[in-house]
């Protein structure tokens, strides 16, 4: 008798054991201590781990990391569980994570002294209904990054929200398969910002009221370049007319305010069935590095834009009100008012053909964009031949491919509420 | 009884080499809750005398940590030893502890010295581990806190200033941030260049490689005059300005900015055997600083101080500007003094394309 008790016993804490291994859920409460109980969490937690954060304001004054692979922060609602770090006094980032695997959803992250969430370097990234904000609205005393997966690969950022970042409140950086859809970017100097990267889709977003809405960079001296393979579709990009709030030597710095859509120095990129509306320096805009005015010291670095196929967006009221020092240089010369499409009209002259154009498979092509103005107002060439004839791009390019993430990062079920 | 004998076994297995009051390597999870549990020093905790095995070591230029005094140990299994690199950290075998003392003489009790933390590097069967241990108030043990909180301290400064700081002990993950070589936990300092130096050891004073050779633990190592040796941050007679410089740089920077670092996304490599001028910061645009450039523009501006970045972000205490990231709370003033005497001895400029310059067009 004795025995078989000892047994069930056994048995039972086995199954306890089992089970509390299948869910390794760790709760978390609000309270005394919160900030060292979290962190401590972020360090016991083994793969498979979900970290279930409580309801309420939760304040931290140090940054946070995560380096263990496959675990899950989950919050009870965008609204509704807040990492504030109004009071922070260390640490680059709200939450830092290094670690493969990662996921983060139904949480906000507020008032970082510096970026509120980075990823650097994880293979697997989902960011779902997370919201990151600076809540006293534009200032250059905010952080720099919202949401921000740097050299990370399958990168899934959806149905979340980023608001007054004074570099970029969505910025994939030297990532590559990334998807960012259904999510707001709103009051940052970027709005949504793919630099670097290779094969993204861009699409279900509303950027509006940034400095600049949607920018697609590919810029030198980073150790992952070439970017490109980007399709930008289906957003809605309006009324980026924020003044400019960025530091000086930020790239985003030099972001005109009232910006829609700037492809930089990016090769393939596919920008399609937008709405960019009301975007008071220009709606899109293709151009090459060395319209940024900044030197080029990295002879492997390519600065043109090739292959952008821009088709079948609805634009409208844009460049009523052009802002930087282009606009400044170009007043005298078209006037006050730009059109809706921008090309600093600045080509690679290695890749000419000898008819001086570029190759079939690298044109600009614009097309099917209802009756939006366009200008080459000839960056190269002090604005001597600034053309309006958009006959020149009306053409074509091979659709780029949708870009597929593996499995758990696109098609996890929601988790928590 | 079989359970009371396999435990036996178990135990002698894990503590074949540590006699009674030797060492006592802990190399699996759990670790020990008591720093005293590891057995590195002997008699009296806070006097930090070393058992048995246990080796003191310097460095020739070390990270600035808060002005904290630190005393570094190595302790390495009996019958083991390291292999040496000219370049890269040593091969050290599994077993080896490094242990890392932060204190301050605490200007609250008339200068007496107060033990901060001591954190523990232990090369496990699947890994380093980085283990900080926080010393109580009565400076007689120190417990494992993985995620410490920050701790006051009052110290005065050889300039006469009295500084009062929340000294931050960095949590685990912290500790993995900065020993992190394409994402394993490594250690920093132990490398033939930054160990090649001189030290008063208790039989006399002896270079710190020929040392290590002799009692067992270093193996491979030229004679000191045959290795690569960085000069001392703050004595000119031991290396140029551009020497110490750089020297202070790797020590304080490259740790993550190298190409295999946490930092390798921004693309500014900060080791001393650097050779492309970009890549140490020279013109080089902050792509990746984001609000850090202070509305500055290179990181390195030759002969303009003011105009670098890199001193911009070494002279804040922002934590969003600040560099390094972590490991400071005050600016280290005598290294930002260095870093400008060197930026401002660079000759050259940084032109900035100017704007609408021609280049080609269509």
């Amino acid at each position: 008798m004795l025995k078989t008790s000892a047994s069930l016993l056994a048995l039972a804490l086995g199954f306890t054991l089992l089970t509390s291994c299948a869910k390794k859920d760790s709760g978390l409460a609000a309270g005394p201590d919160f900030q060292k109980r979290f962190q401590e969490a972020l360090i016991a937690a083994k793969p498979g781990t979900v970290i279930q954060l409580p309801e309420g304001r939760l304040d931290l004054d140090r940054g946070l990391s995560l380096s263990v692979d496959n675990v899950t922060i989950r919050g009870m609602g965008i609204e509704k569980t807040i990492l504030s770090f109004k009071n922070q006094k260390t640490g680059p980032a709200g939450l830092q994570v290094t670690a493969n695997g990662f996921t983060i959803e139904d949480l906000a992250i507020e008032d970082t002294k510096g970026d509120a969430l980075k990823i650097n370097g994880a293979n697997g990234v989902t960011v779902r209904r997370v919201r990151t904000e600076w809540t006293g609205g534009p200032s250059e005393k905010n952080g720099s990054y919202g949401i921000y997966p740097v050299q990370c690969k399958n990168v899934l950022v959806e149905e979340s929200v980023a608001i007054g970042a004074a570099d970029a409140g969505i910025y994939v950086g030297q990532s590559s398969n990334i998807i960012v859809r259904r999510s707001r970017a709103e009051a940052n100097v970027a709005g949504i910002e793919i630099e670097n990267s290779r094969f993204a889709d861009v699409y279900d977003n509303t950027a509006t009221h940034n400095t600049g809405g949607i920018l697609v960079f590919n810029l030198p001296d980073l150790p992952v370049k070439g970017g490109g393979n980007t399709r930008v579709f289906n957003n809605d990009v309006e009324e980026n007319n924020t003044q400019n709030f960025g530091a000086k030597g930020s790239m985003v710095a030099k972001v005109p305010t009232g910006t829609g859509v700037i492809v930089l120095a990016t090769n393939h990129v596919e920008v399609f069935k937008n709405t960019i509306k009301n975007n008071n320096t220009a709606n899109v805009s293709v151009i090459s590095y060395f319209t940024t005015g900044n030197p080029i010291n990295d002879a492997s670095y390519d600065p043109f834009p090739e292959a952008i196929y821009i088709h079948d967006n609805t634009i409208s009221g844009g460049g009523t009100a052009p802002g930087g020092e282009y606009a400044e240089a170009l007043a005298p010369v078209v006037g006050k008012h730009l059109p809706e499409i921008l090309f600093d009209g600045v080509v690679n002259p290695k890749q000419l053909t000898a008819a001086k154009r570029l190759p079939e498979d690298l044109r600009i092509c614009i097309q099917n964009n209802g009756d939006a103005s366009f200008m080459n107002y000839d960056a190269g060439g002090h604005f001597k031949h600034i053309s309006r004839d958009l006959r020149p791009y009306t053409c074509s390019l091979a659709p780029l491919s949708a870009v597929n993430l593996p499995a758990p990062a696109a098609g996890a079920p929601a988790g928590g509420n | 009884m079989r359970a009371v004998r396999i435990a036996a076994a178990i135990g002698a297995l894990l503590c074949t080499s540590c006699g009674s009051r030797g060492v006592r390597a802990h190399l699996h999870e759990p670790f020990p809750a008591q720093l005293s549990a590891w057995r590195l020093f002997a008699g009296d905790p806070a006097a930090l005398k070393p058992n048995a095995g246990v080796i003191p070591y310097d460095l020739n230029t070390p990270l600035f940590s808060d002005y904290a005094t630190k005393y570094r140990f190595v302790w390495m299994p009996p019958g083991t030893h390291a292999t040496y690199n000219p370049t890269e950290v040593f091969d050290f075998p599994v077993g080896t502890i490094f242990s890392k003392t932060f204190a301050y003489p605490d200007a609250g009790r008339g200068g007496k010295q107060r033990i901060i933390e001591t954190r523990l590097l232990v090369h496990t069967e699947s890994g380093w581990a980085t283990l900080p241990y926080v010393w109580n108030a009565a400076q007689t043990g120190a417990t494992l806190d993985v995620a410490a909180d920050p701790t006051t301290v009052h110290w005065v400064h050889p300039s006469g200033k009295l500084y009062s700081i929340d000294y931050v002990i960095p949590n685990t993950n912290q500790c993995k941030g900065c020993h992190d070589r394409s994402k394993v936990v490594t250690p920093i300092g132990p490398k033939a260049r930054n160990l090649n130096k001189d030290f008063d050891y208790p039989e006399g004073r002896e270079n710190q490689l020929t040392y290590w050779t002799k009692i067992g633990y270093l193996r491979g190592a030229p004679p000191p005059d045959q290795a690569p040796k960085l000069p001392v941050w703050n004595d000119p007679a031991s290396g140029s300005l551009d020497a110490r410089a750089r020297a202070y740089l790797e020590m304080n920077c490259a740790h993550c900015h190298n190409p295999q670092g946490p930092a390798n996304n921004t693309g500014l490599y900060l080791l001393a055997a650097q050779t492309d001028p970009m890549r140490m910061g020279l013109c080089k645009v902050p792509v990746s600083a984001g609000q850090g450039s202070g509305d500055l523009l290179f990181d390195v501006v030759q002969g303009k101080p003011e105009e670098s970045i890199l001193v911009h972000r070494m002279e804040s205490n922002t934590p969003k500007i600040m560099m390094p990231e972590l490991g400071r709370t005050v600016v280290h003033q005598e290294g930002v003094a260095l870093i400008r005497e060197w930026i401002a001895s660079l000759h050259g400029t940084c032109r900035e394309a100017p704007a609408l310059t021609p280049l080609v067009r269509q």
